[in-house]
This record gives C-alpha cells, sequence and structure tokens, in this order.
C-alpha cells in the first residue's frame, strides 16, 4: 500500500516541484530536517513565518506551506526581525545562505543576535555562491577555487558560530546533511529557543563548488563530511593532532537570555504606565 | 473638549499624524534632518501599543518596515537623502511584494552627504525612479506644519488602499519648521485600513482577487498562509517565468496609479480663474510662492498659483490646463530643476515655462520670486 | 499696532535663542491665540558658534515663514550683533546685552544687563534668554506677560520654575528703565 510521506503535509500542493536545487544538492535534506522538527515539535503551520534572502537556499520558502517571505539579498533578518517584533506569536525560521547571511547580510546578522531577535536562523552554508555560478563567500576555505578565484582565494573564512556567539546569539550549533538525525535535533532545539538560534547546516554543492574544487560527486562530498568532521564532546576527548584540519560539528553554545520582544514588551508597559 | 492646539515641528507633526492614522511599527536609522520623526515615534509608538526600533543602517530600516508590514502592521520609516538612496532597492521590493507602508523624506542638498542641515527638493525624481525596474509611485509634498500631519494621514490611507510604499517628501524647510497645528479629533480625518479577506483560506489568492487597488489582503498568522517575493510573480505570489503572468504583474503594478488618478489628484489652486502668470510650486518651496502670488495681485499682476499636494503620479492634466490658460509659469524649486522637467512634458502649446530655482541650502525669498514674476508679467 | 512682527533671537551656540524661540512661538501662537512660525539655524553652529531663531508673530495667515525685514532683535552676543542685524529694518528694535555688545551707532537700541543680572541676581546665565524674553514683551507687547510665563514654565524642567520667573521678573524691570 502507498502511504503519504508525513513530510509532505508541510509541503505546498500544486505546481512548485521539483526543487531549483541541482540533483546532488544537500539542501534537501535540510528541508527536509526543519519540517521534521517542526513536525515534532508540533507548531501550527498557520504560526510558521519563513523568511529569506537569495540564494539557492533561500528559494526554500516556496516548498514548504508557511507563511513565507522571500525577500532581498542579505536582508532576510532585517525583514524577520519586523515580522517577530510586530507579532511576537509568530515563530519566524530565517533561511540563508554563506553569502546572504555573512557578505551582504553580515551587518544584519551580528545585530539581530546583539538584540537577541527571537529568530531561528538557519545558515546553509556549501560554501560558495551557487546560484549565480560559483563565486567566491565568506565561507570559501582559503585557497579553494571559485568562478571569481580561478586561482584560488586570498581570504580568509568566517566561522559562522563563533561570530554569532561573539555578537550574542543565545544558541548557536553546526551539523551536517551527513549527519541528518543529529542536524535534525540541533534544529528542534533551535527552534524551542526564546532568542536569536544559530543553526549552522553543512550542505554540499556538487555542481559549483564540488566540481572546480574537483571534490567529487555528491555521494562523495557527504562522503567527505563523515571523515572530517567530529562532535565537539568527542573533539574534546582527543588529542589536538587527532582533530587538526577538522570541522568541529554540534551545539557550541545555549545560554538563556530575555529576548528582544520581551524586552519591549516592558518599554511598552513602561511607555503606558507613564502615559497620562 | 477644548481643541487640542500645539505648537510643532513638521518632522513631529508627521509622526503625530502616523500615530492618528494608525501607525503601529517604525523601523529605522537616524539621519538629519529626519531625526525628530524617529525620535518622537520611540516616544509614542510603545505609548500606543506600537513597536519601535532603530536598526542599523537604513537598508535594515526599511527592510524591517516591510517585513512588519506585510506580517501585517501599518509600518513606516523616515529617512533623508543618503538614507533615501540606501533604501532604493528595498523601495522596488516594497512595489514589487506590494506592502503597503510610508516612507518619510525629509530632504536635504545633496549630492552625496551634502549640507545635512539644509533643506533642499533634490531627491523628486529618485522619489519617482530611484529603484530598478518599471514601477508605481505615489508621493506627496507638505507645504505646512499642519499639512505635514494631514497628509502623513494621508499617505497612510493611500499605502493602504492602493497596497503599495508611499513616498512622503518633507523638506527640511518643513520638518524643522514650527507652526500651530490643530490637532483632528479622531474620527475628524478619514483613517483608511484595508479590509481583510474573508474566502475560505484554501480558495485565497494574495495577489490574485482582480483588483491591485482597495481589494482585501491577509496578515500573517490569520489562516492564510502566502508566499510573498521580490521575484515577479503569479497572483498566488509563487515565482513565475511565464510571459502572460509577467504581463499580468507589470500591468497590475501600473494600474495601481494609471487607472486610479482622478482620486490621486491633490493640487491647491489659488486665484486661477485669470491667472496669466502662473506659479508652480510645492513643499516648502511653495512658501514663498503663496507670498509672492499674493504680492503680484497686490500690484496688480494676474498671478495664479498651482500647488500639487500629490506630485507623483504627476497631475498632468491639471497642469497641462493652467498651461493653456496662462501666458507664463513659473516652476518653482529648491534644485536645479527636476519637476519642471514634467511641466515641459505636458505643455502643448507655446507657454512659457520659466525655472525660479534655488540649491545652495536657503529657500527662495519673495524678492527673488516677484523680480521673475515681473519679467514675465 | 502693526500685524505682523519678525522676530530674530540671536546668540551663540548654548544660550538658549531656540528655546527662547520656541517658547516665544508658543506663548504666541497657542495661549495669545496668533498665527506663528518659527524657525532656526540649525546644525554646528547651534553647538557654539553663533545661533539664531526667527519668529514670526501675526494676525494674518503667515506664508513666507523666514523674517527678511527684522522689527525686534535680540543679540546676546557682540558676533551675533555683527552677523544678524543688518536685517534690521528702519525704526525696528533691538535689544543688546550690554556686558557682551557693543551696538553704538543705531537708534533705538536697548543695552540692557541681561547676563550680568542672571549672574547676579538668579546666580545662573543660563536665564538670560528669559530676561531677555521678558524684555522683549514689556518694551513691544508682542506677547503677553500670562502667555509667556504659560509656555515657559511648560518648557523648564521641573524644580527650576522660581528661577525661571524671577527672570522674567528681572526683564520686565529692565525694560521698564529702559523705557524711562
Amino acid at each position: 500500500m502507498i502511504t503519504m510521506h508525513p513530510s509532505f503535509e508541510m509541503l505546498r500542493p500544486g505546481k512548485k516541484f521539483p526543487t531549483v536545487w541541482c540533483p546532488g544538492c544537500g539542501h534537501g535534506i535540510v528541508q527536509g530536517a526543519i519540517i521534521r522538527a517542526v513536525q515534532k515539535l508540533g507548531i501550527p503551520r498557520d504560526q510558521m513565518v519563513m523568511v529569506s534572502g537569495i540564494g539557492c537556499s533561500s528559494r526554500m520558502p516556496v516548498y514548504v506551506d508557511f507563511n513565507s517571505l522571500h525577500t532581498a539579498h542579505g536582508r532576510a533578518i532585517a525583514f524577520a526581525t519586523g515580522v517577530k517584533l510586530h507579532n511576537p506569536k509568530l515563530h519566524v525560521i530565517v533561511i540563508t545562505g554563506d553569502g546572504d547571511a555573512l557578505a551582504i547580510g553580515g551587518n544584519h546578522f551580528i545585530h539581530a543576535a546583539r538584540r537577541n531577535v527571537e529568530l531561528t536562523v538557519i545558515l546553509l552554508n556549501n560554501n560558495i555562491y551557487g546560484m549565480t555560478g560559483g563565486q567566491y563567500s565568506p565561507t570559501t576555505p582559503i585557497g579553494k577555487r571559485a568562478s571569481t578565484a580561478p586561482y584560488g582565494t586570498a581570504e580568509r573564512d568566517f566561522d559562522p558560530c563563533a561570530l554569532a556567539v561573539a555578537a550574542g546569539a543565545v544558541f548557536a550549533a553546526r551539523g551536517t546533511v551527513f549527519g541528518v538525525v543529529e542536524l535534525e535535533k540541533m534544529i528542534q532545539q533551535a527552534l524551542a529557543k526564546r532568542g536569536f538560534a544559530l543553526v549552522e547546516a553543512l550542505s554540499p554543492c556538487p555542481t559549483l563548488y564540488g566540481r572546480l574544487n574537483r571534490e567529487g560527486n555528491a555521494v562523495k562530498m557527504i562522503q567527505w563530511q563523515k571523515e572530517n568532521t567530529i562532535n565537539a564532546k568527542a573533539a574534546a576527548k582527543l588529542p589536538p593532532e587527532k582533530t587538526a584540519g577538522k570541522i568541529i560539528t554540534g551545539v557550541f553554545h545555549d545560554a538563556e537570555v530575555t529576548p528582544y520582544t520581551e524586552v519591549y514588551q516592558g518599554i511598552i508597559d513602561k511607555a503606558q504606565g507613564q502615559k497620562q | 473638549m477644548s481643541a487640542d492646539i500645539r505648537l510643532l515641528q513638521g518632522n513631529e507633526a508627521c509622526a503625530e499624524g502616523a500615530i492618528y492614522a494608525g501607525c503601529d511599527f517604525f523601523g529605522g536609522y537616524p539621519i538629519t534632518p529626519s531625526t525628530e520623526v524617529a525620535e518622537e515615534m520611540a516616544r509614542l509608538l510603545p505609548r500606543h501599543g506600537g513597536k519601535f526600533i532603530q536598526m542599523e543602517d537604513e537598508i535594515a530600516g526599511i527592510a524591517t518596515m516591510l517585513g512588519a508590514g506585510a506580517a501585517g502592521a501599518k509600518a513606516m520609516t523616515a529617512t533623508s537623502g543618503p538614507g533615501f538612496s540606501l533604501m532604493m532597492e528595498l523601495l522596488g521590493y516594497g512595489c514589487m511584494a506590494e506592502i503597503p507602508a510610508v516612507i518619510v523624506n525629509v530632504q536635504r542638498a545633496g549630492p552625496s552627504t551634502g549640507l545635512p542641515t539644509k533643506g533642499a527638493q533634490a531627491d523628486m525624481m529618485q522619489a519617482r525612479w530611484g529603484t530598478h525596474g518599471d514601477h508605481p509611485a505615489i508621493a506627496l509634498c507638505p507645504s505646512s506644519v499642519a499639512e505635514s500631519f494631514s497628509l502623513t494621514v494621508k499617505s497612510f490611507n493611500l499605502a493602504e488602499r492602493f497596497r503599495m510604499p508611499v513616498q512622503l517628501m518633507l523638506d527640511e524647510f518643513i520638518g524643522h519648521l514650527r507652526e500651530k497645528v490643530t490637532i483632528p479629533a479622531p474620527g475628524e480625518l478619514e483613517v483608511y485600513t484595508h479590509p481583510r479577506p474573508s474566502v475560505a483560506p484554501g480558495e485565497y489568492r494574495h495577489f490574485g482577487d482582480g483588483t491591485s487597488v482597495g481589494g482585501a489582503y491577509a496578515a500573517m498568522g490569520t489562516g492564510y498562509r502566502f508566499n510573498i517575493t521580490g521575484l515577479t510573480h503569479d497572483p498566488m505570489g509563487f515565482p513565475t517565468g511565464r510571459t502572460d503572468e509577467i504581463r499580468w504583474k507589470m500591468d497590475r503594478l501600473r494600474a495601481k496609479t494609471d487607472d486610479h488618478l482622478p482620486e490621486l489628484v491633490d493640487v491647491e489652486r489659488e486665484f486661477l480663474d485669470d491667472a496669466e502668470v502662473v506659479l508652480f510650486a510645492y513643499g516648502g518651496g511653495a512658501r514663498t510662492a503663496q507670498e509672492a502670488v499674493r504680492l503680484a495681485r497686490a500690484r496688480g499682476i494676474k498671478a495664479g498659483l498651482l500647488r500639487p499636494r500629490i506630485v507623483w503620479p504627476f497631475p498632468d492634466q491639471t497642469v497641462a490646463d493652467a498651461l493653456a490658460k496662462a501666458k507664463a509659469m513659473l516652476v518653482v524649486e529648491l534644485n536645479q530643476g527636476q519637476l519642471i522637467g514634467e511641466v515641459r512634458r505636458v505643455n502643448q502649446g507655446g507657454t512659457k515655462v520659466v525655472p525660479v530655482l534655488r540649491y545652495d541650502g536657503e529657500i527662495i525669498t519673495p524678492d527673488e520670486l516677484m523680480t521673475a514674476v515681473e519679467a514675465n508679467r | 499696532m502693526k500685524d505682523k512682527h519678525q522676530i530674530r533671537l540671536s546668540g551663540s551656540g548654548g544660550q538658549g535663542m531656540i528655546t527662547a524661540g520656541v517658547i516665544l512661538a508658543e506663548a504666541a501662537g497657542v495661549h495669545d491665540g496668533k498665527n506663528v512660525v518659527q524657525s532656526q539655524s540649525y546644525g554646528p553652529e547651534a553647538r557654539g558658534g553663533a545661533s539664531k531663531a526667527e519668529v514670526i508673530i501675526s494676525d494674518q495667515e503667515i506664508f513666507f515663514p523666514k523674517a527678511t525685514a527684522i522689527d525686534i532683535l535680540l543679540a546676546m552676543t557682540q558676533e551675533a550683533w555683527d552677523r544678524y542685524s543688518d536685517d534690521l529694518r528702519e525704526g525696528g528694535l533691538a535689544v543688546v546685552d550690554s556686558f557682551y555688545v557693543k551696538a553704538a551707532g543705531r537708534p533705538n537700541v536697548h543695552a540692557l544687563p541681561l547676563s550680568q543680572s542672571a549672574r547676579e541676581e538668579v546666580g545662573i546665565e543660563i536665564v538670560a534668554n528669559f530676561i531677555a524674553l521678558a524684555a522683549i514683551a514689556e518694551l513691544t507687547g508682542v506677547v503677553s506677560k500670562a502667555a509667556l510665563e504659560k509656555a515657559m514654565l511648560a518648557r523648564v524642567p521641573r524644580g527650576t520654575e522660581d528661577k525661571n520667573r524671577k527672570a522674567l521678573e528681572i526683564g520686565y524691570r529692565l525694560a521698564r528703565g529702559a523705557k524711562g
């Protein structure tokens, strides 16, 4: 007997599939993890808002049956701040990429973290600008090739989780599409946080990053994730030579700080108390 | 209850007007000479249960305003020259995504940093064509502190009805001028709020009820899930590449202003019946023209005044009618000549169109304008 | 009495010229029921350097909002006098601070010890602007004393009412002396 996959009820009916994502792209795996996390938390779709910027990952809002806001390049977090502040009852997820969040949108990223606006930011990091054909991004590792770095990049890369924590985020975690079960749990934790929560999802781009850097097909790139990532808890028990050159995953930061809309409600109460 | 009479700055009156119109969200970034609008909104909004946020830059200011607007707020931002330039991309987003909002630009002299504390009217064409792509534009110019209040209310009404960002083009002269204002009692001025949909959620199309003006549209979290995008989209709000759907969307945007011109004409006409010399003026620059037209009449010169309060869409027919009867139209602007291009465009006959311009941060004096009137009587 | 008065209050940044302008406009406009407009030079010069506020008071509607032919000029400093007194119309009246301004050679100039009285009688020079407003009210009648006091008290910090009221009294007294 054929039954409908439980995720389907969260997908938009009609003509929006297949997705714009290339075969082998990791973004669909992240989308599945988000949907399952929302389902497990039982958040009604009407209360869900998915806000995105511009780029491959930012096309996700079209596919999920939430309130969705596909904004301009880099500005998703600033739009999302307006949504959340206007109606704090809404659950706001921001879908963004490494270029969208960290280059053109870097200022909004750090300031939303500083304010501790209740946003669940899922940063799909594929280390490249995919939609525009493979230019280097703030997370392209130094020396790696891109269409605008034919000899390899000369720039160092950002650590988005460290950046978010330094800026004041209450939650920061990094997962991979290889470790999708762990990733889903991180997203679930992030969605339950009251405050600015970041989940960085490492998502391979075989079409551009993989091809330009000869890293093989999607399977090989996901295999690479398996072999080159170590969970933070495991890494803590290993000698430094065993973790050198590896990417650390896991939850890096989990704090309780009064969220922005709650602080602002206090300002409303104060202003109304002073009202003549 | 006795009348609420106050001495207010233009910028303060703008904020009071916003509150009167039911504005419940302000996102912006401080910049001279618009800052008092933000300061007043920071004080007033939380008292009324609304939200104020000072963002990290003007791009974030307009973005957060549009986010709130998309979620269902009556939202606003305020800025001046450099900030207005930064907002241009997202002004177009607001047009494409059909989000009601009010953008206040208290104009200062440019280009670049220019004269931060001095006034100008040099962003008028930017208000029309500053963002990329074909798009409708609605812009208003107050000439007094009282109009700064009433035209802010009107800006919100137009934004709600036409479902797009409306630009209130103040200038430093009016923004920082203090005048006596009688705050209208609740109900005295019309406040329009767009209707919410009543169809079943399954039948709801966020951009598809047949009209882009005066229609119903939903707020987030009310049972109508919809998609908003800056990509060209179909009536459901989903990106499209189909030429028929692209034309549908572009025609829908154009129709907002083109099909509703009569309700977008707001022009003050003074002494026009027998006027041979017509002064065309708007915003702060019109204060000189109001003085000069009376001085001219006192000297026996048949002068009249045409003062658009809504400058975009440009009141083609009204201006053409006045041109047809006049010997000369003097276009008074605090820039190097912007709306004069529109006046010349609609000038079908041989009426002389004369620029009377000042762009040194100061307002044209009545004497300066009278010299031009005398020369063209 | 003439139905339109163009008033310019000038001094250096920090002497409260804009505050004085706002209070004068509020008094004449809101409390005396006249038409008023008030504007100021705005910007870096508002903090140090010459600073001015202008108020036009009229029974008629006021169109052009800037002062072009000054009926009443206040100059608190020599620089302000040098920069802003040229527009004083013939027959116009000036009040200048006798300690800071040498305004010789003009008729109808009242040199009053505005800052000196503020220092000596109130103990703070900052109220010199209110002494000046009171003197102008007494000399010209452009604003009623009741309106001036009401507008001033609404704009000054709580706890400073007595000092500011005293400043008005000093201004009225100095002006009565000047009228002879």
